[in-house]
């Protein structure tokens, strides 16, 4: 039987890896761009299970607006990275370095 | 409560949707050619809606829509400062992008946005609501950041903010998740609840994540990381706008649910806040020093200011959070002043100017704007009787007052370490050789803020009694 722990096992290890994702990359933005899905989809999970395990409808409709904020946020990343291709002609993380720090 | 009245509570955040979404039509079908009406028709409605704060509904309606929403008078007067401060920035900024190629009109319009997304924050009571707020100011922030697109600085600045800022709404909505999960509900009031009767893994695991995701937006130490790159490559009067009012908004926030939702739980969140207060004010301090860019030297200087604003709130009383509000008040006044006097660095061909360097024996070519600097510096710095003074001795008060003396001690000897580096651009500006001089360029709305801020700045203190009540009847509404 498949209880509350096991999703939020998943949940957790998702999490990690996506902040693993951001952090140890060195390679690729986009790359940077899943790994920042892959932690709003971990918060999903979440919050279906725990709405599921409660019985309670809010995690679900907090899902959805997650779901539909991370549509808009994805956009957005993506439109900031085409203007930073144009002005730079990379998008290798390491060349993202035009300021100190 | 009535329909009409639940809607008349949020009459300024109506407001200010209707002109976003009017003036964005505007900008579409005009183009560029309408870039100053739809700034002027923003200033306009910006006003208007810190005019309807006035109303009774709205700081005194108390929770509405379900318990998602609370328009108090703490929420009322983050949005009052919120509202000028991003009024100020949008009437600040024709003149930069004119020497840039010319204004484009979405700048007014994704500043009304952010606003709104701001009056939510702060009046948010639930995690649905925050979160929500929370994007919309973002979302249109990291536009803004990048906001020269042909500028690789600009560019690059969207692009840490976009991802950091994501990681850390990433970060804040695992713990709301969590806390959703093991308390049951996303209202402020019943996580308090949760919490009230026991703090469990799962909730301490929660209100750690949502109070480092709210440490990324108000750039406190150990989640500073993104801030000085961003401030130095946004556009400077989007800097000024992420300097004042985004900060006012998140930490209003981050007061609201450290009390509200966090409170009774034997203050657990009250060791973080320490932390992240006292190692803010130390990295502040001491990592500003050597910065030869005045934007990058201002923005160490607002994590500073961040961490003196987290003494109050670690206070946990009604009067420590009254002196975080007094001290976000100050703050405001301070760094929009500071920031319109380096909108006035150019150089001959125009060109914005950003090193210290170049202010060099600004007192013998500008003696009013030196002046300026030097009274903005002085009040950052707390020296007395600058109002920024005020500020710093609200709070330590508030943190005495709490107990907690040796977080005020440790907080008065960094804000001497912070001295030195105020005191180093104003010895520039005054006492080395004249460097060559900026620009004259002589605009009659730059020139009537600094004056407004420095005046205000050095009479402050007969502005004490309004700003103690006001600051004291917002805070009494937390409690």
């Amino acid at each position: 039987m498949i209880g509350l722990a096991h999703y939020l096992v998943v949940s957790a290890i998702l999490f990690v890896l996506g902040v693993l994702g951001i952090f140890i990359n060195r390679k690729n933005v986009i790359v940077i761009l899943m790994a920042i899905e892959l932690i709003l989809l971990a918060v999903n999970i979440n919050l279906v299970a725990f709405s599921a395990f409660l019985g309670d409808l809010v995690g679900q409709v907090f899902s959805m607006f997650v779901l539909t904020v991370a549509a808009g946020e994805a956009a957005i990343g993506l439109a900031i990275l085409v203007i930073y291709f144009r002005a730079r002609g990379t998008i290798a993380v390491d060349d993202v370095n035009r300021m100190k720090g | 409560m009535e329909t009409l009245a639940v809607f008349a509570s949020v009459l300024p955040e109506i407001v200010l949707t209707i002109a976003g979404l009017i003036l964005m039509l505007v900008a579409a079908y005009a183009g560029d050619g309408s870039a100053r009406l739809v700034s002027w028709l923003s200033v306009a409605s910006l006003a208007l809606a810190a005019v309807l704060l006035g109303q009774l509904a709205v700081h005194a309606g108390g929770e509405i829509f379900d318990g998602l929403y609370r328009a108090d008078a703490f929420a009322a007067f983050a949005k009052a400062l919120i509202f000028v401060a991003a009024a100020v920035c949008i009437l600040v900024a024709p003149r930069f992008f004119d020497g840039e190629g010319g204004q484009r009109a979405e700048y007014p319009i994704l500043i009304l946005f952010a606003c709104i997304g701001m009056a939510m924050m702060v009046s948010a009571s639930d995690f649905i609501t925050l979160y929500v707020g929370l994007e919309l100011n973002s979302l249109a922030a990291y536009v803004l950041a990048s906001f020269m697109r042909r500028d690789e600085r600009s560019a690059e600045a969207g692009l840490k903010y976009f991802v950091l800022g994501a990681l850390a709404s990433g970060i804040l909505l695992y713990g709301m998740s969590l806390l959703y999960g093991f308390s049951g509900t996303t209202n402020f009031a019943g996580v308090a609840q949760a919490i009230g009767d026991g703090l469990g893994t799962g909730e301490l695991f929660g209100l750690v994540f949502v109070l480092s995701g709210l440490a990324f937006k108000i750039s406190a130490v150990p989640f500073h990381m993104w801030t000085p790159d961003v401030y130095e490559g946004a556009p400077t009067p989007v800097t000024a706008f992420f300097a004042s009012a985004p900060k006012v908004a998140a930490l209003a926030l981050t007061t609201r649910i450290a009390i509200t939702a966090f409170g009774p739980g034997g203050h657990s969140w009250q060791q973080i806040i320490i932390f992240m207060a006292l190692a803010s004010i130390v990295l502040g301090a001491v990592a500003a020093i050597n910065q030869p860019n005045i934007k990058r030297l201002l923005a160490y200087s607002s994590i500073n200011n961040v961490g003196f604003a987290l003494i109050g709130l670690a206070a946990g009383t009604a009067e420590g959070v009254a002196a975080v509000l007094s001290y976000l008040a100050i703050y405001v006044v301070m760094t929009i002043g500071s920031f319109v006097c380096v909108l006035q660095m150019k150089d001959k061909d125009g060109r914005p100017v950003e090193t210290i360097a170049s202010l060099s024996g600004l007192s013998r070519t500008r003696p009013g704007l030196a002046a300026a600097f030097a009274i903005f510096m002085f009040s950052l710095a707390g020296i007395p009787p600058l109002f920024g003074f005020w500020a710093k001795f609200l709070v330590f008060d508030a943190a005495v007052a709490a107990g907690l003396t040796p977080l005020a001690a440790i907080g008065i000897a960094a804000s001497v370490i912070g001295a030195f580096y105020y005191l180093k651009v104003i010895k520039t500006i005054y006492f080395d050789k004249p460097a060559e001089g900026f620009a004259e360029e002589r605009s009659p709305i730059d020139y009537g803020i600094i004056t407004l801020c420095a005046t205000v700045i050095i009479i402050g203190y007969f502005l004490n009694p309004v700003l103690g009540r006001a600051s004291a009847a917002a805070a009494a509404s937390l409690f």
